[in-house]
């Protein structure tokens, strides 16, 4: 039997899986929790007090990985799929679009800051 | 690291009614290849053991197993770049049904081919003369890239979505059947197409790429599966295929 496959190919289609996952079982509690602002606003405030504790802003870190993991490994398979590019035509695209990416959100970080 | 005198070999034996492993002491040679190290079992400690080969030199693909957990051509691979300490684990190929001990029957593989509709329809006859193929266009280069196949299923082993669906095509008839919708000369590319696109054809795939990364020719069948899926979408969106 094959034990795991080791390359990174494998690696990255198992990590937008499973964030793909995680993610779909985060939204519905996500919108229901929202929700709770126009049916029951105390009950809201109460979920805005328990996020401020800083494991809960550890695991919104997390939930931000997950987030970016699926997003960027959906644009890989598109790219992947969808462009009759070389391999490093491929990578050096990721590449880009991966940093321009990591300055947007910097940029947007300083911006929520200000 | 030091490379040791002796090597622990564990053998797969038996069919899968009755599977069972057997773990020999062989001598480590110099530029000794995982053939080599078969072949030794065979020749000294045990003449029923059973595997496959022809050519040992890479090029009738007859001799792929599986070792230390990964699909690999055995007659081009060397024992010290796979050996995992001074252990080696040698199994029949994945997703294949197993004979005897390292020998798998390929009918399911071969059958594949048949189903991708991987044969060449001429479009001339032999009065017609030799039909004039650009090495420079752009359905050539395609072609050209993935033909160099030798048959040995290490991508069909290696295929995570083969061992979900055992109907899947497979990496490699896939491929051969983009090559021929690249090739000018191929009569009727659309009823190639036709039969990748169905249930168990090129849709399928999920882009893990494991084909691409084991195929021992360094071919790229993730490539040619892409190449597929954009001419199933070019057509749907009314677009002519490449050599149609």
């Amino acid at each position: 039997m094959m034990n795991t496959p080791r390359h990174a190919l494998h690696w990255a289609h198992l990590l937008h899986r499973v964030s793909g996952i995680a993610l779909a079982l985060f939204l519905p509690v996500h919108f229901y929790l929202l929700s709770l602002a126009l049916t029951d606003p105390d009950a809201f405030s109460s979920v805005i007090a328990f996020t401020d504790q800083p494991l809960v802003k550890v695991a919104e870190g997390g939930l931000v990985f997950l987030l970016c993991a699926h997003l960027f490994g959906g644009l890989r398979l598109m790219a992947l799929e969808s462009l009759s590019w070389t391999a490093t035509q491929k990578t050096l695209a990721a590449a880009g679009i991966a940093g321009s990416a990591l300055v947007a959100l910097l940029f947007f970080l300083q911006v929520a800051r200000a | 690291m030091s490379t040791p005198s002796e090597m622990r070999v564990t053998v797969a034996r038996g069919d899968a009614s009755n599977p069972s492993e057997m773990e020999f002491t062989v001598p480590v040679e110099a530029n000794q290849t995982v053939l080599d190290v078969v072949t030794w079992i065979q020749q000294h400690a045990d003449p029923t053991l059973s595997y496959r080969f022809a050519c040992r030199v890479g090029m009738c693909g007859s001799c792929a197993m599986m070792v230390n957990g990964e699909p690999r051509w055995t007659c081009r691979t060397h024992v010290s770049r796979v050996l995992d300490g001074d252990r080696l684990v040698l199994a029949p190929l994945r997703n294949l049904p197993v004979i005897k001990d390292l020998v798998v029957d390929m009918n399911p593989f071969f059958d594949a081919w048949q189903r991708a509709d991987a044969v060449h329809r001429p479009s001339r006859a032999r009065a017609d003369g030799v039909a004039a193929v650009n090495p420079e266009s752009r359905p050539r280069i395609a072609a050209d890239a993935a033909i160099e196949c030798i048959n040995c299923a290490v991508c069909y082993a290696a295929c995570d979505t083969v061992a979900g669906n055992p109907d899947y095509l497979g990496p490699a008839a896939l491929q051969r059947a983009w090559t021929l919708i690249n090739d000018e000369r191929h009569s009727d590319p659309a009823a190639t197409l036709d039969a990748v696109t169905g249930t168990d054809g090129c849709l399928n795939c999920h882009s893990i790429g494991s084909c691409s990364h084991y195929c021992p020719v360094e071919l790229r069948p993730l490539d040619a599966i892409a190449g597929l899926k954009r001419q199933v979408v070019r057509r749907a969106l009314g677009k002519r295929l490449p050599c149609d």
